[in-house]
């Protein structure tokens, strides 16, 4: 489905949000609701999102939204769904979940694994800025191999973050045959909206993970949030990829794989390793980037 | 209860929306997602269960969402125990829902009824969660009588609110706040709990009204007009005592029962009322707040402050260990026993092995 950005709304529906500067959450979720529309409704749970855009008397949102617990995005969106139904608001309305990494691929994966079983009609969308960003800075399932958080600091004897591969979010739900699971990148607005564009049209339960760097979290400068996320995807530390009728589909892949070292130097999570240490993580990116090529049955 | 839920459905008898959650606290998170789109919310629970959706309770009523929930009350592990006490509700007791104790089946159908009616008063919306003893209620057989749809609906007619997500009026519900104003919410929900005072008896009296039977309110006094000594039950063991209070009547004893049907809010104008009425009082408590005593009887003391009576904390039936006729009695026997002005300071455990 393709996005005309000529045809897009004016109209913004989030906006004044005490974000951080280059936030790329924020830049997630403005840009979805210009593709759902006004007839949305959002639950989010206790995260930077909600932290940013919904604390009493001020809402940075202008459609309707609730917050509710850590661990509970997910059903709050099934029931909002159901009684969205049972009331007859209509087929054009669309409930989306939006919840951060940390509140979906560890505390919130019980309840949207729940969801994705039921197939709710929600769109669920994952915003990952690889930490618990709003509670600062601490590690998730999510978050990069070797990065510094405030959970895993760094010393003589720790590099940062021991595990080395976040938890495929992707694949978890696609194994929930749910209809529609999505990665993507807020440096990627068109591949991003047109997979919201896609999501709108379907009806159950739609995932789509989304890649938003974190200038507070990382320590890059806050104007390379797209540019990191542009990086990430050139050096496959992150993909573009979809998966649908029980089909994967690698939306980009780079004609060959970059350095990663540049994208590593700029962030002061990776400041503390040093060329074996970036010559190691390349390492594991190559064999990654192997399995991957077998989900999307890629030629060499 | 669920299961019966889930019959009526089947049998066509009903058409609600029926979702299967992967656990309590997502039940719980999914009532809340359909009470704040402005549809009723019901669902039910029990023990660890509660203590797993415990989190969800408190955005509900903080959030203040009608939902009524039915929870079958049982112990708290460990030690692992499937059977009747009061632990799971007491360890509840502050989380921000009315808080009904049902006496049998009948009444328990009844208080979900009732329930809905108070939880959506405007003056209240708060969820009701309607407390009925595990296994002695849940698992035994008990004739009820189920009312006519006619007249549940015009008892209850159709429900909407303000409080709800709006097309027209899109709105943030649940919102963040900081020191400036969670003072002020949490006293709103407070004045909530003070106007439920009257709301649940007066739901309670127009039920009597429409479908005959009528349970007290917030509190129900049996035999109690010229009692010398009483206890206080909440539950299914209130039957019990309403026994053995008969036989004992029989034989002369001026004993009395108070039911205590609502805990939350609690009927503290009705203990104080009653003061200096009788000569002794014992409550019955299925759950210890440990360090202190009986829940229950913590807050009838807190109650009955000034009060010049014997007063005594009974704790018994944990687990789902019986209540007998017998330990009944043994208590009034205690409570003709207690001096004006005596009250336990450490729980008296009754039915103890060693």
């Amino acid at each position: 489905m393709a996005i005309n950005f000529r045809t897009l709304p004016d109209q913004e529906l989030l906006y004044g949000a005490r974000t951080c500067q280059g936030c790329g959450a924020v830049m997630a979720g403005r840009m979805a609701l210009k593709v759902l529309g006004e007839k949305t409704f959002v639950a989010t749970p206790a995260c930077c999102f909600a932290a940013t855009t919904s604390v009493f008397p001020q809402s940075a949102l202008f459609v309707n939204n609730a917050v509710t617990a850590f661990a509970a995005s997910a059903a709050t969106g099934s029931g909002m769904s159901v009684a969205a139904k049972k009331l007859g608001f209509g087929d054009d309305v669309q409930i989306m979940v939006i919840s951060g990494d940390g509140g979906t691929v560890d505390i919130g994966l019980q309840a949207l694994s729940g969801a994705a079983e039921r197939n709710d009609n929600i769109i669920y969308l994952c915003y990952d800025n690889e930490a618990y960003m709003n509670t600062g800075v601490q590690r998730s399932g999510s978050t990069a191999y070797n990065a510094w958080t405030t959970t895993t600091p760094v010393g003589p004897a720790s590099k940062g973050e021991k595990t080395k591969f976040k938890k495929s979010l992707f694949e978890i739900m696609a194994a929930h045959r749910v209809p529609y699971v999505a990665t993507t990148s807020v440096s990627h607005p068109r591949d991003f909206m047109e997979k919201m564009e896609k999501a709108k049209a379907m009806k159950g339960c739609k995932v789509i993970h989304v890649f938003a760097p974190c200038p507070t979290g990382w320590g890059h400068e806050v104007d390379l949030t797209v540019e990191m996320g542009k990086q990430a995807v050139e050096t496959g530390l992150w993909y573009l990829a979809e998966y649908e009728n029980d089909t994967f589909k690698l939306n980009y892949r780079p004609k060959e794989l970059k350095d990663i070292a540049p994208y590593l130097k700029v962030q002061k999570r990776f400041a503390h390793l040093n060329d074996a240490d970036i010559a190691e993580m390349q390492e594991i990116r190559d064999q990654e980037w192997e399995r991957l090529k077998k989900v999307f049955r890629l030629e060499d | 209860m669920v299961e019966k839920v889930a019959d009526f459905l089947a049998e066509g008898e009903a058409d609600y929306e029926y979702m299967m959650v992967e656990s309590e606290h997502s039940a719980m998170a999914a009532a809340l997602g359909v009470s704040m789109m402005g549809a009723r919310a019901f669902t039910a629970t029990s023990s660890q269960g509660l203590m797993y959706m415990a989190e969800m309770l408190n955005y509900t009523s903080g959030g203040r969402h009608p939902v009524v929930m039915v929870n079958a009350n049982r112990a708290l592990a460990i030690p692992w125990n499937i059977y009747g006490d009061h632990s799971d509700a007491m360890a509840m007791r502050d989380c921000g829902w009315i808080m009904l104790f049902a006496e049998s089946g009948q009444e328990a159908l009844d208080m979900v009824i009732q329930a809905y009616k108070i939880a959506e008063d405007k003056d209240v919306m708060l969820p009701v969660m309607v407390n009925v003893d595990g296994f002695t209620l849940t698992h035994t057989y008990d004739v009820v009588d189920i009312p006519e749809q006619e007249l549940v609906d015009a008892y209850l007619p159709s429900f909407d609110t303000a409080n709800k997500m709006c097309l027209e009026h899109p709105k943030t519900l649940c919102h963040s706040v900081g020191p400036d104003y969670y003072t002020e919410a949490k006293i709103a929900q407070q004045e909530a709990f003070e106007v439920a005072k009257a709301k649940i008896v007066a739901c309670d009296e127009e039920f009597e009204a429409m479908f005959g039977r009528g349970y007290g309110g917030l509190i129900e006094e049996y035999c109690c007009d010229d009692a010398e000594y009483a206890l206080v039950a909440m539950g299914g063991t209130v039957g019990t005592v309403r026994d053995v209070v008969d036989e004992l009547r029989a034989a002369g004893e001026k004993v009395g029962l108070i039911k205590i049907r609502g805990f939350r809010p609690f009927p503290e104008e009705y203990f104080q009322s009653v003061k200096s009425k009788f000569k002794a009082m014992g409550v019955i408590d299925r759950s210890l707040c440990f360090g202190v005593g009986g829940t229950v009887f913590g807050e009838v003391k807190s109650a009955l402050y000034g009060s010049e009576m014997g007063l005594k904390g009974f704790v018994l039936g944990l687990g789902g260990r019986d209540i007998s006729v017998d330990m009944i009695k043994e208590m009034f026997a205690e409570l003709k026993e207690c001096p004006a002005g005596e009250y336990s300071d450490q729980p008296i455990f009754v039915g103890r092995r060693w």
